[in-house]
């Protein structure tokens, strides 16, 4: 085979070193994280979303400077159906009085903070359980997946309100913290699936194989290699699940089930409401209306968010 | 031939396959790697060749510690590290590192340049001391050919040919004195393969490398070997200098990789035999009996059925051109050098 002899592919092109110090210039590193942030701040729907849901946790935090009214005292003579007067801003009367003659304007403020509360408080759990049980399951396999996987159909299998109902039913008394137990002890199964998944791709990345012949440990392995590479969905799934469990509360504590009084929660205004619904919808539509613009801000900016993390898109 | 500074002996690493939900009972194996030998001297390049599925992967894995052999031995200057765990292995992978075929997905994308290379520091912290660590990064990255200023940057922000040095660099962070390189150009343009497989070389000589090359492209690994070893379903089939078999190729498979080489000359083109194998390589969980390579083999006879042809010299070859090859009726083959 004389051509092959001849043939030395590479020899003619000179060596490339320092070639691409030549076209070096100066430009600002960027992490993916940043470049995230980056495409972030340009989509109108994250920027509205996100504005909402500042706004939602000034007023959880300090519900006092957005009106001087108290949620709790009842004034029989001002009662339902009292009109609310419109033109009355950020004034006890502006959404008018529920049955027991508490300012509806107040009551949807101060009812911000059970929401916020319980939302921001199950989405931390269930990704830090999920996060854990999922990354153990997906990393190690074997036996250790096949416990974690299993018990995770079995949760699955139990209907959310059902279990909730059982749960909260052995607490004698309601706090926003049993319904935030009752609704991780629920929910966990389903980052475990998310993030056991995504660690199952991120390990067979050649980076991965890469860590493991320099000598890295586990720990090195999972932090620095698996970790940040696998949580963008689990980001995703939680921005979008966070709007689910501010939904869920108050459907558990308009059954009921959740939250009850003292507690201020929209839950249960709109419990009590509905059965004015006829002469006073107003006592309805604001707890209803804040509860429904709070669960699409959480899911418009998880959806922003998921095109913002997407790696297919970069 | 200078002293070894590896040995593989015998190297075999079989995937059981199991049946059963509760009670797993092994039915079989695939046997990836299925006794293998061979040297790689100090400061070589052995180049090892073969097509899709017939083990090289494995091979390499095998002896980066990344997957454990099923049995023989892996020795390196005399220490047989097949069997090394802990402490002990992770003093060995200073040694012996890789580069990998990919070099989208063998960067981790979410450190920076810096951090990536620096990593085997901070594994190793015994080879760089703390303070002294961002200068040997930025050197690694000038020797690499990049410019030692983008150790703040991304992957993502590299060209594929870009990416492959920042991973040859990682792979000489710990002063190895073997690098095993899966298909290291084969996901690059031409034209960067060249530009990478002549780093290679330029850092072989500065630093007295010994090469384990792996890949496909005849072309390449005859540019860049000493020696190269052919490979078939698990099995070493010949093994040789690169004149030893690019020109005096005395096995049928080798004899037919070769004659599958695109050449350049039309009528060097037209003049030649090109062997076109019938069928695909057999299933390694079920290799066939004898010689593995019989199935496609337009020589064989009863007898390749039967025996295991062994990785011998052949009695026909005399003089510079001997070299080992397993075939019973191993022979240089006229038309193929003509």
């Amino acid at each position: 085979m004389p051509d092959l002899t001849e043939k030395k592919t590479a020899e003619e092109i000179p060596a490339q070193r320092g070639a691409d110090t030549a076209a070096a210039k100066p430009e600002k590193a960027r992490s993916l994280g940043s470049d995230a942030w980056h495409d972030l701040r340009r989509k109108p729907i994250f920027v509205i979303s996100a504005l909402l849901i500042l706004l939602l946790i000034v007023i959880a935090i300090a519900p006092g400077l957005f009106t001087s009214a108290d949620p709790r005292a009842g004034d029989l003579r001002l009662h339902y159906l009292t009109k609310p007067n419109y033109s009355h801003f950020f004034q006890a009367d502006w959404f008018g009085y529920d049955l027991q003659g508490r300012s509806i304007y107040a009551r949807v403020i101060y009812g911000a903070r059970a929401s916020v509360v319980v939302g921001i408080c199950v989405t931390a759990g269930v990704t830090i359980l999920g996060g854990i049980t999922g990354m153990l399951a997906g990393y190690f396999g074997g036996w250790i997946d096949t416990i974690i996987s299993r018990v995770t159909d079995i949760f699955f299998g139990i209907p959310l309100l059902l279990g909730a109902l059982v749960i909260l039913n052995a607490f004698t008394s309601r706090t926003i913290w049993s319904v935030v137990f009752a609704l991780v002890a629920l929910g966990w199964t389903q980052m475990t699936r998310v993030m056991r998944g995504s660690v199952i791709t991120v390990k067979q990345a050649d980076f991965v194989t890469a860590a493991k012949a320099l000598g890295a440990g586990t720990s090195r392995i999972l932090w620095k290699h698996i970790l940040p590479n696998a949580l963008a969905p689990v980001i995703v799934v939680a921005t979008i699940a966070l709007g689910g469990y501010i939904a869920t509360e108050a459907t558990l504590s308009f059954l009921g089930i959740g939250l009850q009084d003292p507690t201020i929660s929209w839950g249960i205004d709109i419990n009590t409401a509905q059965k004015v619904i006829r002469t006073a919808p107003y006592a309805l539509f604001f707890p209803a209306g804040m509860l429904s613009l709070t669960v699409l801000a959480f899911i418009m900016l998880g959806d922003a968010v998921r095109d913002a993390l997407d790696p297919k898109l970069r | 031939m200078a002293e070894p500074i590896l040995e593989v002996k015998d190297l075999v690493k079989h995937y059981p396959l199991s049946q059963g939900i509760l009670f797993k009972k092994q039915v079989g194996a695939v046997k990836a790697v299925d006794g293998i030998s061979f040297d790689l001297a100090k400061g070589e390049t052995l180049g090892i060749v073969g097509e899709s599925g017939c083990g090289k992967s494995t091979l390499a894995k095998v002896l980066m510690n990344l997957e454990r052999a099923t049995s023989g031995q892996v020795l390196f200057k005399g220490e047989d590290i097949s069997k090394l765990s802990g402490q002990a292995l992770k003093a060995v992978r200073r040694n012996i590192q890789m580069v990998f075929q990919d070099p989208y997905t063998s960067l981790n994308p979410r450190m920076t340049v810096g951090d990536i290379i620096g990593e085997p520091y901070e594994i190793h912290p015994e080879v760089a001391p703390k303070g002294d660590r961002r200068k040997a990064v930025q050197d690694l990255l000038d020797v690499v050919g990049l410019n030692p200023e983008y150790i703040n940057r991304y992957p993502h922000q590299f060209s594929g040919g870009q990416r492959q040095r920042i991973g040859i660099a990682r792979g000489l962070a710990l002063k190895p004195e073997i690098i095993i390189c899966d298909e290291p150009v084969s996901a690059l343009d031409v034209s960067v393969q060249a530009q990478v497989i002549n780093l290679l070389e330029q850092l072989q000589s500065e630093f007295e490398l010994s090469y384990m090359f792996i890949a496909h492209d005849l072309s390449i690994v005859r540019h860049i070997s000493d020696r190269v070893g052919v490979m078939y379903l698990g099995k070493m089939v010949e093994i040789g200098t690169d004149e030893q078999i690019y020109d005096n190729a005395t096995h049928p498979y080798t004899q037919a990789l070769l004659s599958a080489v695109p050449v350049p000359d039309p009528t060097a083109r037209e003049n030649r035999e090109r062997i076109i194998l019938s069928g695909d390589i057999p299933s390694p969980a079920n290799p066939p009996s004898g010689c593995r390579f019989r199935t496609r083999c337009w020589k064989a006879e009863d007898r390749c059925a039967e025996e295991i042809p062994l990785l011998a010299v052949p009695s026909v070859l005399e003089g510079p051109a001997a070299h080992e090859s397993a075939c019973h009726f191993a022979e240089v083959r006229e038309s193929a050098a003509a």
